[in-house]
Protein backbone atom coordinates (compact mmCIF):
# COMPACT_ATOMS: atom_id res chain seq x y z
CA UNK A 1 0.00 0.00 0.00
CA UNK A 2 1.25 3.46 -0.81
CA UNK A 3 0.25 6.74 0.83
CA UNK A 4 -3.19 6.88 2.42
CA UNK A 5 -3.44 10.50 1.45
CA UNK A 6 -2.43 12.18 -1.78
CA UNK A 7 -2.62 15.86 -2.60
CA UNK A 8 -2.69 17.12 -6.15
CA UNK A 9 -2.29 20.82 -6.87
CA UNK A 10 -4.71 21.91 -9.58
CA UNK A 11 -3.37 24.77 -11.68
CA UNK A 12 -3.93 23.71 -15.28
CA UNK A 13 -5.84 21.32 -17.52
CA UNK A 14 -2.90 18.91 -17.35
CA UNK A 15 -3.42 18.63 -13.58
CA UNK A 16 -7.00 17.45 -14.20
CA UNK A 17 -5.60 14.39 -15.98
CA UNK A 18 -3.03 13.79 -13.26
CA UNK A 19 -5.62 14.06 -10.44
CA UNK A 20 -7.98 11.57 -12.02
CA UNK A 21 -5.15 9.13 -12.75
CA UNK A 22 -4.04 9.25 -9.09
CA UNK A 23 -7.64 8.77 -8.00
CA UNK A 24 -8.02 5.70 -10.17
CA UNK A 25 -4.77 4.29 -8.81
CA UNK A 26 -5.97 4.74 -5.24
CA UNK A 27 -9.34 3.18 -6.09
CA UNK A 28 -7.55 0.23 -7.67
CA UNK A 29 -5.33 -0.17 -4.59
CA UNK A 30 -8.43 -0.26 -2.42
CA UNK A 31 -9.81 -3.02 -4.60
CA UNK A 32 -12.63 -1.07 -6.22
CA UNK A 33 -14.18 -2.69 -9.30
CA UNK A 34 -13.01 -1.18 -12.57
CA UNK A 35 -16.49 0.29 -13.06
CA UNK A 36 -16.45 2.05 -9.68
CA UNK A 37 -12.87 3.23 -10.24
CA UNK A 38 -14.10 4.82 -13.47
CA UNK A 39 -16.91 6.59 -11.59
CA UNK A 40 -14.39 7.94 -9.06
CA UNK A 41 -11.95 9.06 -11.79
CA UNK A 42 -14.77 10.78 -13.70
CA UNK A 43 -15.98 12.60 -10.57
CA UNK A 44 -12.42 13.78 -9.85
CA UNK A 45 -12.10 15.01 -13.42
CA UNK A 46 -15.26 17.11 -13.08
CA UNK A 47 -14.29 18.53 -9.67
CA UNK A 48 -10.78 19.41 -10.87
CA UNK A 49 -12.30 20.97 -13.98
CA UNK A 50 -14.53 23.19 -11.83
CA UNK A 51 -11.42 24.39 -9.98
CA UNK A 52 -9.62 25.27 -13.23
CA UNK A 53 -12.72 26.88 -14.79
CA UNK A 54 -14.01 28.88 -11.85
CA UNK A 55 -11.15 29.36 -9.38
CA UNK A 56 -8.10 28.86 -11.66
CA UNK A 57 -6.23 27.02 -8.92
CA UNK A 58 -6.90 24.81 -5.96
CA UNK A 59 -6.25 21.35 -4.65
CA UNK A 60 -7.65 17.84 -4.82
CA UNK A 61 -7.00 15.67 -1.78
CA UNK A 62 -7.53 11.92 -2.05
CA UNK A 63 -7.88 9.94 1.15
CA UNK A 64 -8.39 6.30 1.95
CA UNK A 65 -11.12 6.06 4.59
CA UNK A 66 -12.24 3.27 6.86
CA UNK A 67 -15.89 2.91 7.71
CA UNK A 68 -17.66 0.16 9.61
CA UNK A 69 -16.57 -2.99 7.79
CA UNK A 70 -15.84 -1.07 4.65
CA UNK A 71 -13.25 1.03 2.96
CA UNK A 72 -13.69 3.95 0.70
CA UNK A 73 -12.13 6.85 -1.06
CA UNK A 74 -12.66 10.43 -0.05
CA UNK A 75 -12.11 13.16 -2.61
CA UNK A 76 -11.91 16.74 -1.37
CA UNK A 77 -11.74 19.59 -3.86
CA UNK A 78 -10.80 22.94 -2.36
CA UNK A 79 -10.24 26.34 -3.89
CA UNK A 80 -10.08 30.01 -2.88
CA UNK A 81 -12.08 31.07 -5.90
CA UNK A 82 -15.18 33.24 -6.21
CA UNK A 83 -17.43 30.68 -4.49
CA UNK A 84 -20.91 29.64 -5.50
CA UNK A 85 -23.58 32.23 -4.68
CA UNK A 86 -26.53 29.86 -5.02
CA UNK A 87 -25.61 26.28 -4.12
CA UNK A 88 -29.16 25.04 -4.48
CA UNK A 89 -29.25 26.25 -8.06
CA UNK A 90 -25.83 24.74 -8.76
CA UNK A 91 -27.11 21.38 -7.54
CA UNK A 92 -30.20 21.46 -9.72
CA UNK A 93 -30.08 19.21 -12.74
CA UNK A 94 -30.32 21.01 -16.04
CA UNK A 95 -28.40 23.95 -14.65
CA UNK A 96 -25.30 21.92 -15.19
CA UNK A 97 -25.74 18.82 -17.34
CA UNK A 98 -24.60 18.26 -20.93
CA UNK A 99 -21.22 19.79 -20.22
CA UNK A 100 -22.00 23.07 -21.89
CA UNK A 101 -22.08 25.52 -19.02
CA UNK A 102 -22.59 24.98 -15.35
CA UNK A 103 -20.70 23.05 -12.74
CA UNK A 104 -21.70 19.43 -13.29
CA UNK A 105 -22.29 19.05 -9.56
CA UNK A 106 -25.54 17.04 -9.75
CA UNK A 107 -23.71 14.59 -12.02
CA UNK A 108 -20.83 14.27 -9.57
CA UNK A 109 -23.34 13.66 -6.78
CA UNK A 110 -24.84 10.79 -8.81
CA UNK A 111 -21.42 9.27 -9.47
CA UNK A 112 -20.50 9.12 -5.77
CA UNK A 113 -22.14 7.79 -2.57
CA UNK A 114 -21.75 10.83 -0.35
CA UNK A 115 -21.62 14.48 -1.30
CA UNK A 116 -20.96 17.60 0.77
CA UNK A 117 -20.45 21.14 -0.38
CA UNK A 118 -19.63 24.37 1.42
CA UNK A 119 -19.05 27.61 -0.37
CA UNK A 120 -18.67 31.20 0.64
CA UNK A 121 -18.87 33.90 -2.00
CA UNK A 122 -15.48 35.55 -2.30
CA UNK A 123 -13.83 32.93 -0.07
CA UNK A 124 -13.90 29.69 -1.99
CA UNK A 125 -15.54 26.31 -2.30
CA UNK A 126 -15.01 22.89 -0.75
CA UNK A 127 -16.62 19.85 -2.32
CA UNK A 128 -16.08 16.58 -0.48
CA UNK A 129 -17.33 13.32 -1.98
CA UNK A 130 -17.00 9.70 -0.90
CA UNK A 131 -17.31 6.40 -2.66
CA UNK A 132 -17.52 3.20 -0.65
CA UNK A 133 -16.21 -0.08 -1.96
CA UNK B 1 0.13 14.37 -26.53
CA UNK B 2 -0.63 14.22 -30.25
CA UNK B 3 -3.58 12.22 -31.47
CA UNK B 4 -2.60 10.18 -34.53
CA UNK B 5 -4.91 10.73 -37.50
CA UNK B 6 -4.84 8.01 -40.14
CA UNK B 7 -6.18 8.56 -43.64
CA UNK B 8 -7.87 5.57 -45.17
CA UNK B 9 -9.47 6.47 -48.50
CA UNK B 10 -12.26 8.94 -47.88
CA UNK B 11 -12.23 8.23 -44.13
CA UNK B 12 -10.04 9.77 -41.43
CA UNK B 13 -9.44 7.73 -38.31
CA UNK B 14 -8.38 9.52 -35.12
CA UNK B 15 -7.28 7.34 -32.22
CA UNK B 16 -7.57 8.87 -28.75
CA UNK B 17 -5.10 8.05 -26.01
CA UNK B 18 -6.04 7.60 -22.35
CA UNK B 19 -4.58 10.79 -20.93
CA UNK B 20 -5.72 13.62 -23.17
CA UNK B 21 -5.70 17.08 -21.67
CA UNK B 22 -8.17 19.80 -22.65
CA UNK B 23 -5.45 21.41 -24.76
CA UNK B 24 -4.92 18.12 -26.64
CA UNK B 25 -8.66 17.84 -27.27
CA UNK B 26 -8.86 21.41 -28.54
CA UNK B 27 -5.94 20.81 -30.84
CA UNK B 28 -7.55 17.66 -32.16
CA UNK B 29 -10.81 19.46 -32.83
CA UNK B 30 -9.04 22.00 -35.01
CA UNK B 31 -6.71 19.45 -36.61
CA UNK B 32 -9.48 17.07 -37.57
CA UNK B 33 -11.62 19.68 -39.25
CA UNK B 34 -8.59 21.02 -41.15
CA UNK B 35 -7.73 17.53 -42.39
CA UNK B 36 -11.32 16.87 -43.44
CA UNK B 37 -11.08 20.00 -45.60
CA UNK B 38 -7.62 19.17 -46.89
CA UNK B 39 -8.37 15.60 -47.92
CA UNK B 40 -12.01 16.22 -48.85
CA UNK B 41 -12.84 13.38 -46.48
CA UNK B 42 -16.37 12.03 -46.38
CA UNK B 43 -16.19 10.69 -42.87
CA UNK B 44 -14.26 10.69 -39.60
CA UNK B 45 -14.04 7.85 -37.14
CA UNK B 46 -12.96 8.82 -33.63
CA UNK B 47 -11.73 5.76 -31.77
CA UNK B 48 -11.99 6.28 -28.00
CA UNK B 49 -11.30 2.66 -26.97
CA UNK B 50 -8.27 3.72 -24.89
CA UNK B 51 -10.08 6.54 -23.07
CA UNK B 52 -10.72 5.57 -19.46
CA UNK B 53 -12.58 8.75 -18.52
CA UNK B 54 -15.01 10.74 -20.62
CA UNK B 55 -15.88 13.85 -18.68
CA UNK B 56 -18.04 16.81 -19.66
CA UNK B 57 -15.27 18.53 -21.58
CA UNK B 58 -14.26 15.49 -23.64
CA UNK B 59 -17.88 14.75 -24.35
CA UNK B 60 -18.61 18.32 -25.43
CA UNK B 61 -15.52 18.31 -27.67
CA UNK B 62 -16.67 15.12 -29.39
CA UNK B 63 -20.10 16.64 -29.95
CA UNK B 64 -18.55 19.79 -31.39
CA UNK B 65 -16.25 17.80 -33.67
CA UNK B 66 -19.20 15.85 -34.97
CA UNK B 67 -21.30 18.95 -35.59
CA UNK B 68 -18.47 20.86 -37.28
CA UNK B 69 -17.72 17.95 -39.57
CA UNK B 70 -21.41 17.62 -40.42
CA UNK B 71 -21.38 21.25 -41.52
CA UNK B 72 -18.62 20.26 -43.93
CA UNK B 73 -20.97 17.64 -45.33
CA UNK B 74 -19.09 14.71 -43.82
CA UNK B 75 -20.03 12.11 -41.19
CA UNK B 76 -18.52 11.38 -37.78
CA UNK B 77 -18.75 8.10 -35.90
CA UNK B 78 -17.47 7.69 -32.33
CA UNK B 79 -16.35 4.12 -31.74
CA UNK B 80 -15.14 2.10 -28.77
CA UNK B 81 -16.78 3.77 -25.76
CA UNK B 82 -16.03 1.29 -22.98
CA UNK B 83 -18.95 -0.08 -20.92
CA UNK B 84 -17.68 1.50 -17.67
CA UNK B 85 -17.15 4.81 -19.42
CA UNK B 86 -20.67 4.67 -20.89
CA UNK B 87 -22.08 4.00 -17.41
CA UNK B 88 -20.21 6.93 -15.89
CA UNK B 89 -21.25 9.22 -18.76
CA UNK B 90 -24.92 8.44 -18.28
CA UNK B 91 -24.66 8.98 -14.50
CA UNK B 92 -23.03 12.31 -15.18
CA UNK B 93 -25.78 13.23 -17.65
CA UNK B 94 -23.67 13.12 -20.84
CA UNK B 95 -25.51 11.48 -23.71
CA UNK B 96 -23.71 12.57 -26.93
CA UNK B 97 -27.09 13.28 -28.50
CA UNK B 98 -27.08 13.57 -32.26
CA UNK B 99 -23.70 11.87 -32.59
CA UNK B 100 -23.36 8.51 -34.35
CA UNK B 101 -21.66 5.79 -32.31
CA UNK B 102 -20.58 2.23 -33.05
CA UNK B 103 -19.17 -0.66 -31.06
CA UNK B 104 -15.68 -0.63 -32.55
CA UNK B 105 -13.65 0.42 -35.59
CA UNK B 106 -14.96 -2.45 -37.70
CA UNK B 107 -18.60 -1.63 -36.93
CA UNK B 108 -17.90 2.05 -37.53
CA UNK B 109 -16.50 1.35 -41.00
CA UNK B 110 -19.42 -0.96 -41.77
CA UNK B 111 -21.87 1.77 -40.71
CA UNK B 112 -20.18 4.29 -43.02
CA UNK B 113 -20.03 1.87 -45.97
CA UNK B 114 -23.74 1.27 -45.61
CA UNK B 115 -24.39 4.99 -45.39
CA UNK B 116 -22.29 5.81 -48.47
CA UNK B 117 -23.97 3.02 -50.43
CA UNK B 118 -27.42 4.45 -49.85
CA UNK B 119 -26.41 8.02 -50.65
CA UNK B 120 -24.55 7.17 -53.88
Amino acid sequence: MSAAEIRVAINSDQDIVSARQKGRMMANELGFSSGDATLVATAISELARNIVSYARKGQITLKMVNGLNRQGIWVIATDDGPGIPDIRQALRDGFSTSGSLGLGLPGVRRLMDEFEITSQPGRGTIVAVKKWK
Amino acid sequence: MEVPILKQGAVLIATFQAALSDADLNQLRIGLVQQVVRFRSRAVIVDVTAMDVMDSFASRTLREISHMIRLRGAETVIVGIQPEVAFAMVQLGLTLEGVATALDLEEGLAYLNEKFKTTN
